[in-house]
């Protein structure tokens, strides 16, 4: 097996201090592989967005390490956190956050131009099947159709680490096995590693690597020897 | 408490920083009106008490020398309801450590008791005693200006004559709370003196025992001024009577009448812009915060709160700021106007000072704020009305930017995305660009106009004293003398030049307009006093006719052309017609211009001057005063220098000082908007923004798509700013402008530039300010709110 994409090491996250501080994580070690696509599930509350923030760049753990390949994440400033998701990293959210003022097209655009080594916009909206629909701003877009745009701006830059909080969560379920659908395209096509949390506990058949949260922890890790295709997942 | 009272007042401490900059805009708008309205009171209110207690003359009737047996005459004019007859005279007073004499009135008191007319108010020291001729009061004001008290001598040439007076007392009058040298239209304590001496004594130095050469009359109510004018001149005529003129007309009186004018103006036009530009941030900020309460708003309609509570507790959010800010206004305006009228008392000279606060002008000043708030509350209702339960539970739907402009392929690549956000944003939502365009336009109008009016008081200075007047020194003498005086001044040893100018006291009529001037009559090479034109050249002067200034022309309705009513107040006092053949720029006093030679023409007194400007040796002006001075013909000595001195003080004292805090309220203005537009720019992108930076915008990078539409907006309004700012520059500057002097509304780079700076620096200030908090915001957080 390759060098994981993190290792993750008795991370905690408290918010607020003293009577009133919340133990989002309270000690995780972990560690995701390369390629895999990993399913993070729990109730809410239990500890899973925090560390999808964490690994993705946009909050900081209040102890314990997370590295991406040799990079610790915890010593980097903001400016080289801008860098890593800039360069590394792809999100995908369940309220899609496009730009409302630009076309799907200037959507990608908006990432292929500051990216390092991109793949054309054209193909990215390809890769979720919009390529008929370029030119329409998100107000002319179905959710689905706003979230593949939001799919494809996420990998037009060919990132190492797809992150996808709830990304069928505004969805109905043939939109968002679709979507899912094309996630699973991804992580194959392009050896994408993907981490999607979800309360969506059937999406957990598509994984390679299912990890279930519960109170700031993770209560069990499962692989799946067999995956299914995203198309059979019923909710 | 309700919750929705609970929701008000958190609402209101989490937009504290944007209630706050509109509830000053509003307090300020708020206390311009409370404390000019206060001020323009307090001041009338003071000076008709004054001109009451000290009993001062309604008609003042100038004559050569009548006796005293013709005030019973006067008494009889019917409306007349006192008289007081009184010697007047030409001096000049000798201050020791000055070449210059100083030139000063001396007036009669009765011998025994107070005057009918014209009572005067004891400072300092006692009243005179009849038995001394040598006993005098002495102006306080003048006296403070010279360190002189009572006990103190001074020596003063009266008649011709030089004599010694000791000073008993310092008193005040109605009738000099402004004094102006004679000639001179800017009032200067230093330079002009009032001398009281009793009755006997002035008379005798005067020739005028048993007669007087001012009449003063009191008039009773309903008593027509027109008529008894008319009937004192003629009863008077005999003995050489001047001109009999009414309170509005005398000099001091004019002077408070027209700065107390010009406050009133300036009340009128600046506290309306103040509260239009609150009425337009309330409405845009409190629209935006229905807009991002829609969820909120359809909770309580869902439970059951009607329309019109919920509309009603958003119209109580746009009162509480408002009647905030006029509550604060009243406060301030009530400290102020106090601290102001103090600053008056000392300006005016009033001895005492009668606050009347205007209880008025709360009323107003609360009421017209509220319903400026309302108007730009009334389009927020109509908001929340229009959502339904359902519909404001769902989250929006993406703005919908499908018509607000694709960009051809050409220009798409010159633009990158982030531009594209800001471009596509700004034509979205062009009435709300253009509202915010137009308020920091408004705002940069006001801040123009203010640096406008300032750069035209420089002018004003500049112009009189550079320009029109070169001379160092102005010579006037006791009456019109023979021109061979000229050539004594000419043959003086280090004066360079002289230009004789003979000046003549007229009243000018065309139609029913009448003003009360006088007619200079200049040599036609003159070069140091002219008349120019709006171009600044030089206008020659003419025989044929008047050159007469803008400000005449204006008072009288005049044009080159018309025909003018010219009656003498001196001399034969002729009354001519005379053509008005050019119009001249002046920006202090209503002069009127004729060739020297030909006015002494239709005088039919030919070769008289009544003065000279002189050009001479600064090495030996001292000694050049000393002779001056020695001079008998010679009524006073104005030393250029003094003359600007004095205008400069007038110009940043009195009604002046109105323009520093006009300015400052410009910048609070444009602050205030800036900054709104920034927040509610801000509020409205949080997500977008957020998003981005999530993307891997750096926050150099994200604030440029938020900033960038600002700095749009900032840039699109200098040039409407520059534009609003003349025309309110011109407002202001007739707001501005008396009798007395001409504020010009000049269009100079170097101004605009100035409140263009205002304008980038309030935007910068916003623009940080909001910058900090995007750089602060928490992504995670950003992207869980939905919008």
């Amino acid at each position: 097996m390759s060098e994981p994409a993190y290792i993750v090491k008795g991370l905690t996250k408290v918010y607020g201090e003293g009577h009133s501080a919340v133990h989002a994580l309270r000690g995780v070690d972990l560690e995701i592989p390369r390629g895999e696509i990993v399913v993070l599930l729990g109730p809410s509350g239990s500890g899973k967005s925090t560390l999808l923030n964490i690994l993705g760049g946009l909050d900081r753990s209040t102890g314990g390490t997370a590295s991406f390949g040799r990079t610790d994440l915890g010593a980097l400033s903001d400016r080289e956190l801008t860098r890593y998701r800039r360069d590394h990293i792809g999100f995908v959210f369940q309220f899609y956050n496009l730009m409302p003022s630009l076309t799907a097209r200037e959507n990608v655009e908006l990432v292929t131009e500051i990216a390092r080594d991109p793949m054309s916009p054209e193909e990215a909206l390809d890769l979720v099947g919009l390529s008929e629909r370029v030119d329409h701003f998100p107000a002319q877009l179905s959710g689905g159709e706003q979230q593949r745009v939001a799919i494809a701006r996420a990998v037009a830059k060919q990132p190492d680490v797809l992150f996808c909080d709830e990304p069928t969560g505004a969805l109905d379920s043939k939109t968002g096995r679709a979507v899912l659908r094309v996630l699973q395209r991804l992580n194959e096509r392009l050896g994408t590693t993907v981490l999607i949390v979800t309360h969506a506990a059937a999406t957990a058949g598509m994984a390679d690597r299912v990890l279930n949260f519960a109170d700031g922890a993770i209560r069990e890790v499962t692989e799946n020897t067999e995956k299914l295709d995203a198309s059979e997942i019923v909710w | 408490m309700s919750p929705l009272t609970h929701k008000l007042l958190r609402d209101l401490w989490r937009m504290k920083g944007q209630a706050l900059a509109i509830a000053m805009v509003i307090a300020t708008g708020v206390m311009l009106l409370v404390m000019m309205t206060g001020l323009v009171n307090s001041l009338e209110e003071t000076r008709t008490t004054y001109y009451e207690r000290y009993r001062l003359a309604d008609v003042f009737a100038p004559v050569a020398r009548a006796p005293n047996l013709a005030l019973a005459d006067l008494a009889e004019i019917p409306g007349v309801s006192a008289v007081e007859g009184r010697v007047n005279g030409a001096t000049l007073i000798d201050i020791e450590g000055r070449s210059v004499p100083v030139q000063a009135q001396a007036v009669s008191l009765p011998d025994f008791g107070s005057p009918a007319l014209n009572d005067i108010y004891l400072n300092d020291g006692r009243m005179l005693d009849s038995d001394r001729s040598d006993e005098i009061l002495l102006l306080e004001s003048f006296a403070r200006a010279h360190g002189l008290d009572p006990g103190d001598t001074l020596e003063a040439t009266m008649n011709g004559a030089r004599r010694e007076f000791r000073i008993v007392g310092l008193a005040q009058s109605p009738e000099f709370i402004f004094t102006t040298a004679p000639g001179e239209l800017v009032p200067d304590d230093a330079r002009f003196g009032v001398i009281w001496m009793s009755y006997s004594a002035l008379a005798a130095a005067y020739d005028m025992d048993g007669a007087f050469n001012e009449a003063l009359l009191g008039l009773g109510r309903g008593a027509d001024e027109e008529a008894v004018l008319a009937e004192v001149d003629r009863q008077l005529a005999p003995y050489g009577a001047l001109g009999a003129y009414g309170l509005e007309d005398q000099l001091s009186n004019l002077f408070i009448t027209q700065e107390i004018e010009s406050l009133a103006a300036t009340n009128q036009s600046v506290p309306p812009i103040f509260l239009a530009v609150a009425a337009f941030l309330l409405n845009i900020v409190i629209g935006r915060m229905v807009e991002a309460e829609r969820e909120e708003i359809g909770l309580m309609k869902a439970f059951g709160y009607t329309d019109w509570e919920v509309g009603a507790h958003y119209f109580r959010m746009v009162l509480a700021i408002a009647a905030g800010g006029a509550l604060l206004g009243c406060l301030f305006g009530v400290a102020s106007g106090r601290a102001m009228v103090g600053v008056y008392t000392q300006f005016y000279k009033f001895p005492f000072l009668i606050f009347d606060l205007d209880a008025t002008s709360f009323v107003i000043g609360v009421a017209v704020s509220i319903a400026a708030a309302s108007a730009g509350g009334v389009l927020v209702l109509r908001r929340v009305f229009a959502l339904t339960p359902s519909e404001a539970m769902r989250p929006p739907a993406p703005a919908d930017y499908s018509r607000s402009g694709r960009f051809g392929r050409s220009i798409a690549r010159l633009l990158d995305q982030p531009t594209r956000m800001v471009l596509r944003r700004i034509t979205r939502q062009p009435l709300r660009m253009a509202g915010a365009v137009v308020g920091i336009a408004l705002g940069m109008a006001l801040s123009a106009s203010t640096i406008t009016i300032y750069a035209g008081f420089t002018r004003t200075i500049d112009l009189t004293f550079s320009v029109v007047d070169r001379s160092d020194v102005t010579v006037s003498f006791t009456h019109a003398v023979s021109d061979k005086t000229i050539l004594e001044l000419q043959r003086r040893p280090g004066v360079i030049r002289v230009e004789p100018v003979r000046d003549v006291p007229v009243v000018m009529r065309n139609g029913l307009e009448e003003h009360r001037g006088a007619i200079t009559g200049m040599v036609q090479e003159a070069s140091l006093s002219r008349a120019l034109d709006a171009g600044g050249a030089a206008i020659p002067i003419r025989s044929d006719g008047l050159v007469v200034s803008q400000t005449l022309a204006d008072i009288l309705d005049l044009a080159p052309g018309d025909s003018v009513t010219v009656d003498v107040r001196e001399g034969r006092q002729p009354i001519l017609d005379l053509p008005v053949v050019a119009l001249a720029e002046s920006l202090l006093g209503a002069p009127a211009y004729m060739d020297m030679a030909a006015l002494n023409r239709v005088l039919k007194e030919p070769g008289r001057v009544s003065g000279a400007y002189l050009l001479i040796d600064d090495g030996q002006s001292e000694e050049i005063y000393t002779w001056l001075k020695g001079l008998p013909a010679v009524a006073g000595v104005s030393l250029k220098s003094e003359a600007r001195d004095a205008f400069v003080r007038l110009l940043n004292s009195g009604a002046g000082w109105s323009r520093f805090i006009i300015g400052a309220l410009a910048y609070i203005i444009t602050f205030g908007i800036v900054y709104n537009a920034a927040r509610i720019a801000y509020a409205e992108r949080a997500r977008d923004l957020a998003s981005l930076r999530v993307i891997g915008f750096s926050k150099g990078e994200a604030a440029y798509v938020l900033l960038g539409e600002l700095a749009a907006v900032v840039i699109v309004a200098l040039p409407l700013g520059t534009l609003l700012g003349y025309y309110v520059a011109v407002l202001m500057a007739s707001a501005f402008s008396t009798e007395v002097y001409q504020v010009p509304a000049i269009f100079d780079l170097a101004t605009y530039g100035s409140a263009a700076l205002v304008v980038i620096a309030a935007a910068v200030t916003s623009g940080l300010l909001v910058k900090r908090d995007l750089d602060r915001a928490d992504l995670v957080e950003a992207l869980k709110t939905r919008e």
